[in-house]
Order: C-alpha cells, then sequence, then structure tokens
C-alpha cells in the first residue's frame, strides 16, 4: 500500500483519529493503540493549560503517533488564530487541525472565517488541515493558499450516516493537488472503507469509535476496514457492466 | 516560474509510454470504457491504444453520448484571422517557415479592419488572431493593437500566436484576449529540435511551459494540442492528456480546449507520410471526450467536409468554417500566402445547413467581452 504524505511527512496508517467523546482516557489510549492510527487530533480546550501534565495529552504519549490539535470551540478569525498559538506553544507542533463552528447545534464549519483564517495561519507558519463543507470550489481556493491538506465533511459531524455528501467528495478528490481527508459523519467501518475506494487519502473517525460498545475492538475494525478500502483503490475496481449497444452504427462511415 | 509542467513532463520517458501504450489489452480498453467514475491516464492510454481499435464504435456511442449530455446539441462556430505569415522560426512542416521563399504580409489596420468586416457578415462572433513568429513586427503591440481593433465587434477573441512572457499575457488580456491556444507540435523532446532546427520555437522547455504563464496571467482559456503526425500520435497525445491534467488542477478556473491538427500538405513542404488516419483521429477524439467529459473539442477545415459531416456528432464542440489561412484571405485570396491548404471549403452557410441537418444548433455568440477580466 503506497503510503500517504502530508507536508512531506509519511503516514502509513490512513486512518486518523478523533479524542473526544471516550467513557475514559484509558479506553482512549487503548483504541488509539488498536486503530494503529499516526495522527490523532485534540481540542486545545481539552488541554489543561495551566498545569504542567495533562491527562489526555500523556496518555496519547504513543510511538508512531502525532498530535493535531484542534481549534475546536472557536467561532472566528480571532479565535481560531489565538487557539493555534497555543497549541503550538503547548504541544509543539505547528500541525493544526482548522476547525470553525460558531453553530453550537450542528457544528457546522463556516466557511468565511475558516478560508480568512487558514490564510493566515498558512503565513504564521502553520501546517493547516482546515475541515470544512464538501465544497469543491471553497477546498481549491483553501489550496490556493497553501493548506497542506482538506478536510471536508461526510455528513454532519457525530452523525453516523456515512457519505451522504459523496457527490462533492468525488470532484473535490478529482480536483485536489493536496490530499483529501474525509472527516465527520463516518458511522461504520464500512463508510470508511468506501471513502478510501473512492480515493480520499485518509479518514478521521471520532464518534463511531469513542461510543461503540467496545471502542477498542471498532477501533481495529476501522484500522482493517481503511486498509481494505485503500488497497481496493489502488488495486483498480473492475467494470459494473458493458453498456449496452444501440443499433445504428456511428462509425460506418470510415468503412 | 519555479513549479511548472516541466517538472511533471520530466518523470515521464517517452519510451515507457510508448511501451505503456503497446502493452494495453481488450481487458484495459473494456475497462476504460465502462468505468463509473473519472478515467484516469491509464484509461486514456487504452483508448488510444491499438488494442481499442476494435471497439471504436462502443468509444463513438459512449462519447457521443457524454458529448450531448454536457454540451446539448450545439456547435460552436469561430474563424481563424490570419493576420501576418511573417516568421523566424524553421518549422520542417509549415507554410510559413522562414526557409520558405514566401511573400511576406502583415495585414495593416485598414486591411485588418476589412477582414473583420468580412467575418463578421459571414456570421462569425467569436474570433481567432493567428500568426507566425515575427516580434519585431508582430509583437505585442501589434496584438494589443488588433485586440482593441476587434473587442468591440467581436465577442470572443483568441489568439494562435508566438509564446510570450506572462506580463505580456496580462497585458494581452487587459485588451479584452479570452483565450491562447498553443499546441506543442510535439512533446518528443529530442526530436522537437529536429522539426523546430531554428528560431526562438526552437527552445522546448519555453513553449512547454507557455500554458503555465498563461494560467498564471489569469486567461480564461487555453487550447493544447500536438501536431499529428509529426511523432507518434499516441504518445503525444498522452502527454498532451498529462498537461492537461496538470493544468486543470492547477488553474482550475481556467477552462480547456484540444484541437487536432493533422498535418496538411502546404507550400513548399514534403513531410512523411502520416499514420493518424480518420480512424485514428476518431478513435482519438472519442478518447479525448471519454477521459475528459467537459473538455471543448475543436474541428478545423484541415479534414474533409466528408469526415467533418460525420465526426462532428460523436465529440467536436467547436469547428471553424469556410477558413482562409492566408493574411487578408477572406478579402483578397491568394493560395499563394497561406500556411496550409484546407480540406473543407464549404462557406459557412453551406456547413450551418449541414449542422441543421445532423440536429446541431450552430451557435455564433457564446460570451461576452463585459465578462472578461482577468480571473
Amino acid at each position: 500500500m503506497s503510503k500517504l504524505v502530508i507536508a512531506g511527512k509519511e503516514f502509513a496508517s490512513r486512518l486518523f483519529l478523533g479524542t473526544g467523546k471516550f467513557s475514559s482516557v484509558d479506553v482512549m489510549r487503548e483504541s488509539v493503540i488498536a486503530s494503529e492510527t499516526n495522527l490523532v487530533t485534540l481540542a486545545l480546550k481539552r488541554i489543561q493549560l495551566k498545569e504542567k501534565r495533562d491527562n489526555m495529552v500523556e496518555a496519547l504519549q504513543v510511538p508512531g503517533v502525532d498530535l493535531l490539535p484542534n481549534t475546536s470551540g472557536a467561532k472566528s478569525v480571532r479565535e481560531a488564530v489565538f487557539s493555534a498559538e497555543l497549541a503550538r506553544e503547548a504541544l509543539q507542533t505547528n500541525w493544526l487541525k482548522l476547525e470553525i463552528h460558531p453553530d453550537p447545534k450542528y457544528l457546522m464549519p463556516d466557511p468565511v472565517e475558516t478560508f480568512a483564517a487558514a490564510e493566515e495561519l498558512v503565513k504564521k507558519g502553520f501546517v493547516v488541515l482546515p475541515y470544512v463543507h464538501a465544497d469543491p470550489v471553497l477546498c481549491k481556493r483553501l489550496e490556493d493558499v497553501g493548506v497542506a491538506a482538506v478536510m471536508p465533511l461526510g455528513a454532519p459531524i457525530g452523525s453516523n450516516k456515512g457519505l451522504t455528501t459523496r457527490d462533492m467528495l468525488e470532484i473535490i478528490i478529482d480536483q485536489s493537488s493536496v490530499p483529501v481527508v474525509v472527516d465527520a459523519g463516518i458511522g461504520v467501518p464500512s463508510h470508511a472503507a468506501q471513502a478510501l475506494e473512492m480515493g480520499a487519502d485518509a479518514v478521521l473517525v471520532n464518534t463511531a469509535i469513542a461510543v461503540a460498545s467496545d471502542p477498542v475492538r471498532m477501533a481495529g475494525a476501522f484500522a482493517s476496514a481503511v486498509q481494505a478500502g485503500r488497497s481496493a483503490y489502488e488495486a483498480g475496481p473492475g467494470a459494473i457492466q458493458m453498456t449496452a449497444s444501440a443499433s445504428s452504427p456511428l462509425t460506418s462511415f470510415l468503412e | 516560474m519555479k513549479d511548472t509542467f516541466t517538472r511533471v513532463f520530466e518523470q515521464f520517458s517517452w519510451e515507457e509510454l510508448k511501451t505503456s501504450i503497446a502493452s494495453k489489452t481488450d481487458r484495459d480498453v473494456e475497462l476504460a470504457l465502462t468505468k463509473s467514475g473519472g478515467r484516469n491516464l491509464h484509461d486514456f492510454m487504452a483508448l488510444v491504444s491499438p488494442a481499442a481499435a476494435p471497439y471504436l464504435e462502443s468509444m463513438a456511442k459512449l462519447s457521443y453520448s457524454l458529448t450531448r449530455k454536457r454540451f446539448g446539441n450545439t456547435i460552436q462556430l469561430y474563424a481563424p484571422l490570419y493576420v501576418s505569415n511573417e516568421c523566424q522560426n524553421i518549422c520542417t512542416y509549415c507554410g510559413f517557415s522562414y526557409d520558405h521563399k514566401l511573400k511576406r504580409k502583415t495585414l495593416s489596420d485598414i486591411e485588418f479592419g476589412e477582414e473583420l468586416l468580412a467575418l463578421k457578415k459571414l456570421g462569425f462572433d467569436h474570433l481567432l488572431l493567428v500568426s507566425g513568429e515575427a516580434n519585431k513586427t508582430v509583437g505585442v503591440d501589434y496584438f494589443k493593437n488588433v485586440l482593441q481593433l476587434s473587442r468591440n465587434t467581436f465577442s470572443h477573441l483568441s489568439l494562435e500566436v508566438q509564446p510570450l512572457d506572462q506580463p505580456e499575457y496580462e497585458e494581452l488580456i487587459a485588451e479584452g484576449l479570452d483565450a491562447v491556444l498553443v499546441y506543442q507540435e510535439t512533446y518528443h523532446r529530442k526530436n522537437y529540435r529536429i522539426h523546430h532546427p531554428k528560431g526562438k520555437k526552437s527552445n522546448f522547455v519555453y513553449r512547454l511551459e507557455t500554458p503555465d504563464r498563461l494560467g498564471a496571467a489569469g486567461i480564461d482559456k487555453i487550447g493544447l494540442g500536438a501536431l499529428l503526425g509529426l511523432e507518434d500520435w499516441r504518445v503525444d497525445s498522452t502527454f498532451t492528456a498529462l498537461h492537461l491534467t496538470y493544468l486543470r488542477k492547477k488553474y482550475w478556473k481556467t477552462s480547456y480546449s484540444i484541437s487536432f491538427p493533422r498535418l496538411r500538405p502546404a507550400e513548399g513542404v514534403t513531410h512523411g507520410p502520416s499514420d493518424v488516419g480518420e480512424r485514428e483521429l476518431t478513435q482519438l477524439i472519442c478518447a479525448f471526450r471519454i477521459f475528459d467529459e467537459d473538455l471543448e473539442l475543436s474541428l478545423s477545415t484541415r479534414e474533409s467536409q466528408y469526415y467533418r459531416d460525420n465526426v462532428v456528432t460523436l465529440g467536436p464542440t467547436t469547428m471553424s468554417a469556410g477558413s482562409k489561412t492566408e493574411p487578408g484571405g477572406y478579402t483578397n485570396p491568394k493560395r499563394a500566402l497561406e500556411q496550409f491548404s484546407t480540406s473543407d471549403e464549404r462557406s459557412p452557410s453551406q456547413v450551418i445547413k449541414m449542422l441543421e441537418r445532423k440536429g446541431l444548433e450552430p451557435v455564433w455568440k457564446n460570451w461576452d467581452s463585459a465578462l472578461s477580466v482577468a480571473i
């Protein structure tokens, strides 16, 4: 399986994990290990910035796993940039998942603020991975300002509905020059496999694992699904059916 | 420019692509034809490979239906207007080549105005301005002038002239330029030098990076193509498809067209026989359509009346009619001055009657100069 490269960094696993909603820090850690992920995202707002040690950050000290702080909770460019700078300081990484969702109910990403923040953060030297609607033009505009990947949503966050934005995701994947990570909405491993089969470079999963009856086992199931999906994509799926042949020939004039 | 198509181009070898195309099988062709999602370069290679020859009818049906779905039952009409046949390049296949003893002519403002009027009378609204490469007499200032003279009369202005620098393109876009056609002629780097031994055109990379400069300048449309018959058309077309893929991703606000110039007899030119017959040309047109559903495909009067009438529904979206390939040709035809001899010599009104018989609506105007500001 080919390796995923984002901003020059290689990832063996194409499954990224979110760290919210787990019943305990231990279950989270075990799930991270079982998922074989190389990248987990965590909300800056969850980290104890004033303490020297943070439970969550400590639990995520797993070999081969990098941290991707996110700006969850930010409602504007200013808040996101502030949050990003705190995260860079606290976690010693310039990688950032940019999330700006002013609406607390559906947590829909704000395209206008996200675009402006991405532009500013790239200039400030961040490796920016913006969470956005499955909007092909927005993704190209973000690419133009230098983001390292785009993270379009598959369905409303936490909904477990799967790839309801499929048609738009297909366009984004077709057009993008940076990796496409399908984020949000992936509810079961087959959704993740579908995203990879379509050519998405990776998926980010949180709720589906965190709230499963057995999160650790579910994390392993996602790992297998992501691998299967990517392998299928690289193998090249077969044809669905031969097109039916209409009667009057179009090329007889060449005889 | 630091990041251009050259970087991508250099990752591919002509010989490897040639071998890969030759090794495509029935299965590869069937897969390319029946895929549900987008098609990649390997699919394109299968479609232009010898293995696809028996599938031409299936390709034509698919290409026909994709074209109708995306573009409807319409054909856009345009006319080339040759402003000059002066040229400092030596190109072994071209009637304008510097070493040919051809009477050279560059249109004056008055002559240009007369040509514009003649074309307008025929009904044209989309204009393609063509020249050789004579930078001192027919350079940016000349182009600016002719764009200014045309823009109130014609709605869409294209250029097919020597490659220019990015700031020069920016100047011309500000004068109303909508599209630029620049054919690589061949992507075979070594043999490119043999076909273009002298003149500014002999710089392969400068030409190769022209679409990058156009994209960076914010042009609305770029036309690509290879001169079919110069080198292996299957490999050249694959490089064209690769170029297109690169450009689409990078300059995503620009639209693209492909032309299919086949070598034609020209004054003073004795080029070898071409292996691109009408079957192969049809295969290529259909391959591009199946590869890229949104692509404009252009069919010129280089092709015969019979061929054009039959292939017109299978993939093309744009067509010229009644073209003259010498400066002043619409008001004062002089064959001795032409770049190549056209094949379909019907008048635009005859071509329109043919299109209507085929159930296609000829479209004269599909743009407005008010929309022509750099993107």
